[in-house]
């Protein structure tokens, strides 16, 4: 009876409900009378409240009892449960700080319907699998989900969207204890999804912070990830993507863009992204993509590229890194302009002595030329090649060369007079003061 | 041989060059770190100037000093005195007061703006012990050459030649053997090339405690598995200790058997 007494829709009889019509109504008057004694504000419609000493104390019950557009409001508390599935349009708010605790029994919650509102919730303790991908909220097959405000620790996988279109994600917290790839998961997954926003979210210690896999037109925003084992954010087969405003910190390695086409990336920071295989972004297989306004900061390499055409490069940052820009080959058609390089110790690395790429007024803090005209371009072409990275790059273990005089004399000599860096390779015309 | 070198070192105290020696590490020291005042980021700039310059100065104050107590040499070889202890105490004064205007010269501005609350001390501790190292050899190399050439000039020729051998020559060549033998695993042979050389080892020890060792990539990875480890410090530490005590052997052999 308990279970019914917080079921107020008086249209409809609760499930399954046996009672004759007259007996009900009667029955549930009175209920109705008792409840508002008990707890006032349960009366609104289409509202069902859940906490621990409450009538209903799983969320698994109030689902059930819940009709399409209800809302769960759930109270302060622990809740020890795992798989619930939400199988019609809800809302399910938290009212304090309402914990659902999976016991690491496998998935938690699994949104398999429509319009389904997640907001505040705090999910702990995911089942690791090797074999399932079990995550702390799962979206199926759904449209118009809202995910906010929800706190997830404990993790194997986050939020995982399968399948799921014109959602958003917002201001979540994702903290995981991701020791090993092999044994952990993403901290939000989109696999197969359509427009989606994903924004406001912090993601930290998981193996990759958000991943992309054939999902299309999706904006990512203000989001922080950080600290994660693999990468900050990746892109698998994704296109029509845009990122802004989103910080990259301390990552295995800051963001992958795999074989995917008209991506933009704006305004976004990468930093510390240091280690021996470490980059800030990579970019592999990408056509026609724009970066722009992007700081890169203290990484091993600041953008790795591969096979990627049709780049635009504009007003970014590359401060303090090993290698700035590091091509690999393949790379065609691409240009830099208005970019600053400050400070790395490579500024571009080639792997081959043919360029198609255009460098253009940058700021190149190694410049050493002269501005007669005072145009604010100097009039001397940079060229950002060292020898000593070209080196390098055919022959790995030089590098233990590093910082000795013979470098810094032939790299002088080839400064003079190149040789073997691309002839074409120059920045005509260096900018004399930071661009930005 | 502890008079001797009491004699040298108060020598050398008194003279013009040890001073201005340690005025230039005092102003390398305190400009540094007024530049920027990041200690650690004054360790990297420090190793620089310290595996080029340290040899350098080294090799020539070791052969100009030699030549010019040249006459206080022979005048002690006159008195009963054992031939290895007049050259050992030379040496020893010349060395020791390199090191000192060298640890005095850095440590003092380097201690002023922090040292010891700063995580950079050990860092900071190993360039001194690595330059300490490369005063030592290269003293002990240049009075080498100094003892077997009488004549001045091709003695200051030699020592030029052996410091420039091993600060840019030797890493010419080593450059060229990678690049050829490129098609070969060449990880243990760089390893043994950069043992081999002190100023190259100097530069590998510090720069692989330093954080810019991530830019070595894979090769890296092996240094750091060999230097990292105890027993690959100690090699270094043992390779170090034979360069410094091999030309000190060879000096004593060839002070014994010299015809002044």
């Amino acid at each position: 009876m308990a279970k019914r007494l917080t079921y107020l829709r008086p249209r409809v009889a609760p499930h399954g409900s046996t009672f004759p019509d007259a007996a009900g109504a009667l029955s549930l008057i009175l209920l109705l009378t008792l409840c508002l004694t008990w707890v006032p504000a349960l009366a609104q419609p289409g509202t069902i409240r859940v906490c621990p000493d409450c009538g209903v104390s799983s969320l698994r019950e109030a689902i059930a009892l819940a009709t399409a557009h209800d809302t769960l409001l759930i109270g302060a508390g622990t809740y020890r449960e795992s798989e619930i599935a939400i199988d019609k349009p809800l809302t399910l708010i938290a009212e304090g700080r309402a914990v659902i605790d999976g016991e690491k029994k496998g998935e938690v919650i699994t949104i398999e319907a429509d319009s389904v509102t997640i907001d505040g919730l705090e999910v702990r303790n995911v089942g690791v699998s090797y074999t399932r991908d079990n995550a702390a909220i799962r979206v199926v097959n759904s449209r118009a989900f809202t995910i906010r405000n929800v706190v997830m620790e404990g993790l194997f996988f986050g939020i995982y969207l399968e399948k799921s279109r014109e959602g958003l994600v917002e201001d979540n917290t994702i903290r995981g204890e991701a020791e090993e790839e092999f044994n952990s998961g993403n901290g939000i997954q989109l696999w197969y999804c359509k427009d989606v926003v994903v924004t406001g979210n912090i993601v930290k210690r998981v193996r990759d912070g958000i991943y992309l896999e054939f999902s299309d037109r999706i904006l990512i925003e203000n989001n922080t990830s950080a600290d994660n084992i693999r990468y900050g954010l990746h892109f698998m087969f994704s296109n029509d993507d845009q990122y802004r405003n989103n910080r990259f910190e301390n990552n295995g390695a800051g963001v992958a863009v795999m074989f995917s086409k008209h991506i933009e990336m704006h305004s976004n920071t990468f930093r510390k992204n240091w280690g021996t295989a470490s980059f800030g972004l990579l970019l592999k297989e990408i056509n026609d993509a724009e970066i722009t306004g992007n700081t890169f900061e203290e990484n091993t390499v600041g953008i790795s590229i591969e096979g990627s055409n049709r780049i635009a490069y504009r007003g970014n940052v590359f401060a303090n890194n090993g290698w700035a820009i590091k091509v690999r080959g393949a790379c065609y058609a691409n240009t830099f302009s208005g970019n600053d390089f400050l400070h790395n110790a490579f500024d571009v690395s080639y792997n081959s002595n043919v360029n198609d790429n255009v460098f253009r007024g940058n700021f190149w803090s190694d410049y050493a030329g002269y501005d007669l005209d005072r145009d604010g371009r100097g009039d001397v072409p940079y060229r950002p090649v060292k020898l000593f990275s070209y080196i390098v790059n055919r022959t790995p273990e030089t590098i233990v060369l590093l910082r000795s005089l013979f470098m810094d004399l032939i790299d002088f000599s080839e400064k003079v007079s190149p040789v073997f860096t691309p002839d074409n390779l120059v920045d005509p015309y260096p900018k004399m003061k930071r661009n930005l | 041989m502890f008079k001797i070198l009491k004699y040298s070192f108060y020598d050398l105290m008194r003279s013009r060059w040890s001073y201005v020696y340690f005025i230039f590490y005092l102003a390398l020291g305190f400009m540094l770190l007024f530049l920027n005042n990041d200690l650690s980021k004054a360790v990297i700039t420090l190793m620089n100037v310290i595996i080029v310059l340290v040899p350098l100065i080294a090799t020539i104050f070791g052969v100009m000093y030699f030549y010019n107590s040249r006459e206080f040499t022979q005048l002690l070889l006159a008195q009963p005195l054992k031939r290895t202890q007049i050259f050992l105490g030379q040496y020893f004064g010349v060395a020791g007061s390199l090191c000192l205007s060298l640890v005095l010269g850095l440590g003092i501005p380097f201690v002023f703006y922090g040292l010891f609350k700063s995580s950079a001390i050990w860092d900071f501790g190993l360039l001194l012990v690595t330059g300490g190292f490369l005063t030592l050899i290269f003293t002990a190399l240049s009075f080498n050459i100094a003892l077997s050439n009488a004549n001045k000039i091709k003695g200051f020729g030699y020592a030029v030649l052996l410091w420039l051998f091993l600060a840019v020559i030797y890493d010419g060549l080593f450059l060229l053997s990678l690049i050829l033998f490129e098609a070969y695993p060449l990880d243990n042979f760089s390893l043994a090339g950069t043992l081999l050389n002190p100023i190259d080892l100097s530069r590998t020890l510090i720069l692989l405690k330093l954080d810019i060792s991530a830019l070595l990539g894979y090769t890296g990875a092996v240094f750091k598995q060999f230097f990292g480890t105890e027993a690959g410090l100690l090699i270094s530490l043992g390779v170090l200790l034979l360069w410094t005590g091999l030309p000190i052997w060879w000096l004593t052999r060839q002070a014994r058997r010299k015809d002044f």
